[in-house]
């Protein structure tokens, strides 16, 4: 449904773009009706970057971004409208997404003047109920309210209950479990699971490599604004390729297997691959050399691309930042 | 009356103007009953008070006074150099007319002045902050050049220059000029303040729920600074105040109005200094000093009043 080809993110800094800060590389990712996508990345790997590109909060600075196969990377102020009544967000900080001064009703009115003008307010209100009940809230608790005298957990569901109030077909998340507790965390990511039953796709933006793995049908691992590695969540997470993907795993407990074992298999695969770049060994197999493949990608510094190793898991060259030397290369 | 002879108008010279210290825009005024709340606090604050009542009681001198005069302020109504009497309270000029009916003249020009020249300000000031804040980019950079380029032209210097070659010679023409030399402050500090809050979510909430830049401006930027925008509007209508009785003491102002500024142009012209006609330069000299000596008392004052953290508990 939602495919992003090639999306580039350069932050102009400095005065007359002076200097340039390249948050997102070429990065390429799609989501589908009825499955969640997680992003997974460290802090200022540039996830929230690519979420807002998603939702034309930021301009992308290259590359293609399509919706249902129309493209979508630039939308004039009324097909932008359009485009949000099929794809909202929800915001990693629940305090600021709400202004202060306002109670948070007018979240919810500000959604209803601008898209459902003509609907009365008694339907309004059912509506507003239903979608409230979805994140079990209680309007009674929360509507009258002012920002401040709600908890974090309760103003991130209000959000998800302002999405739903829009009948979409793609939601942004962007870390939107990370200021819960546990309780509400459950809660919050059992609702997502269900919206995903209703045929929703999620793009699912979070540090957290446990919580990828509890709700996701496929992973992007991201790394300083490069993908690294994505595919299927089980895959992923059983065969880890990439260094950095490997380094990330080794810090997550697991459940069904002991310390041990974990080690072992993973000392197997260093020993596996070191000193190897599976990326640019598909390149060569393909009779490409890594010098030729960077003129083919039009001067973009070779290894930000992705080789399929196996069926839908794609794997990228295994430097990490994108201004390395590939460990293979020496 | 040197206290109403500055050298640098604050009005024009941006460099000096007091900066207002704002409530932090993150410190988000909250709470119910917002609203009487600061009413309550306002209220209680003997600053804000008494700068209140001292602007209040001109004003209403300045529009209710007319009623009650015999004459016109330029009118040769009586003995010419009498001292302060119950015909003319204030006393006559060498001329023989009434000082009194000339202060309540000046008074309305004086708030006119005021409220014209710190509302052209404000608008041109606040409007390009707001715009360079949030839009950012080019055009922030663009504006910012043209704020920068306002801001070191010494405005006072070319006011001069235009009342003298354009003759300006009606006092809403004087505040527009006026207004057009002091908005860069504002522009700077609305833009700063729009510049933070434009980063918070709730922008780009709004911005999902389908609403245009205007909208956002108005209906989610602009309320979270209502008392910051308050204050700095108090302040360009004092500067504004000063700049125009600056201008129409060296002789560049209105000629087809009565003002504060160019009674004491015609005292100092006509001698009143060495003829002893205190009556004739101390009532607009002290006029001025306290409307804008009370607006920037009050302006200390409301700052208390927004910014909690300065309350006196
Ligand atoms: N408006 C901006 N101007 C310049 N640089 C920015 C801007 N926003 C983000 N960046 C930079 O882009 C990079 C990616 O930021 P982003 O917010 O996307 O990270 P993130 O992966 O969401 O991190 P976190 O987990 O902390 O939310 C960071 O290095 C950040 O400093
Ligand atoms: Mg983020």
């Amino acid at each position: 449904m939602l495919t992003l080809d090639n999306l580039d993110k350069v932050y102009r800094t400095g005065t007359f773009g002076t200097s340039d800060l390249h948050a997102v590389r070429q990065v390429s990712l799609d989501v589908q009706r009825g499955e969640v996508v997680s992003l997974i990345g460290e802090s200022g790997s540039g996830k929230s970057t690519i979420g807002k590109m998603v939702l034309h909060l930021l301009d992308s600075s290259g590359g293609t971004m399509t919706f249902d196969g129309r493209d979508v990377t630039k939308l004039g102020f009324r097909a932008r409208r359009e485009y949000y009544r099929k794809v909202q967000g929800v915001f990693q900080d629940p305090f600021s997404s709400f202004n202060p001064i306002y109670k948070v009703d007018r979240t919810f009115e500000t959604l209803r003047r601008s898209y459902f003008p003509r609907v009365t307010g008694s339907e309004w209100r059912s509506r507003l109920d239903d979608a409230l009940a979805a994140v079990t809230l209680e309007p009674d608790d929360i509507l009258g309210k002012f920002p401040h005298q709600l908890s974090g957990g309760q103003l991130q569901r209000l959000l998800i209950a302002r999405a739903l109030l829009l009948d979409i077909e793609l939601l942004v998340a962007d870390e939107i479990i990370s200021m819960l507790d546990a309780s509400t965390r459950i809660d919050v990511l059992n609702l997502l699971g269900e919206l995903k039953g209703r045929g929703l796709g999620i793009l699912f933006v979070t540090h957290d490599l446990s919580l990828g793995n509890y709700v996701s049908d496929r992973v992007v691992i991201l790394y300083k604004g490069r993908v690294v590695e994505r595919g299927e969540t089980s895959a992923v997470f059983d065969d880890p390729l990439h260094p950095y993907t490997r380094d990330l795993l080794a810090s997550v407990p697991h459940l069904d297997r002991t310390w041990d074992e974990v080690e072992a298999e993973e000392a197997e695969r260093t020993q596996r691959l070191a000193g190897r770049c599976l990326y640019h060994e598909a390149i060569t197999a393909q009779g490409r050399s890594l010098g030729e493949e960077a003129d083919a990608a039009d001067g973009v510094p070779d290894g930000v691309g992705l080789v399929e190793y196996a069926p839908g898991h794609f794997v990228g060259c295994f430097r990490k930042a994108a201004e390395e030397k590939c460990p293979a290369a020496t | 009356m040197t206290a109403t002879q500055p050298t640098a108008a604050p009005g024009t010279e941006a460099g000096e103007q007091p900066a207002v210290t704002g409530p932090a825009v993150s410190g988000g005024r909250k709470a119910q009953g917002d609203v009487r709340e600061t009413l309550y606090f306002a209220l209680r604050n003997p600053k804000v008070l008494i700068g209140l009542v001292v602007v209040l009681g001109f004003l209403l001198l300045g529009l209710l006074g007319p009623l009650f005069l015999r004459h016109a302020p330029m009118d040769y109504a009586g003995p010419p150099m009498a001292p302060p009497s119950a015909d003319f309270p204030f006393g006559t000029t060498t001329f023989g007319q009434d000082v009194f009916a000339q202060f309540v003249a000046g008074l309305r020009s004086t708030f006119l002045v005021g409220l014209l020249g710190g509302g052209v300000a404000a608008v041109i000031g606040m409007t390009i902050g707001f715009v360079a804040g949030y839009r950012g980019g080019l055009i922030d950079e663009l504006l910012n050049m043209l704020t920068n380029v306002v801001l070191v032209i010494p405005g006072f210097v070319v006011l001069i220059i235009i009342n003298a070659y354009l003759g300006v010679r009606s006092v809403p023409m004087q505040a527009l000029y006026i207004g057009i030399f002091t908005w860069p402050w504002v522009a700077r500090a609305v833009r700063s303040q729009t510049l933070s809050l434009r980063s918070r979510d709730f922008i780009d909430l709004a911005r999902l729920s389908g609403v245009g830049v205007g909208t956002i401006l108005r209906r989610e930027v602009a309320p979270n600074m209502y008392s910051y925008l308050f204050m700095t509007f108090v302040l360009l209508f004092g500067g504004s105040i000063l700049t125009a009785a600056s201008l129409d003491f060296i002789g560049l102002g209105p000629t087809n109005a009565m003002s504060l500024g160019l009674m004491m142009n015609q005292a100092v012209q006509w001698s009143a200094l060495h003829l002893g006609l205190w009556w004739w330069f101390i009532p607009p000299g002290l006029g001025i000093t306290l409307i804008v000596g009370s607006l920037y008392i009050m302006n200390v004052g409301l700052d208390e009043v927004f910014n909690p953290k300065l309350r006196e508990m």
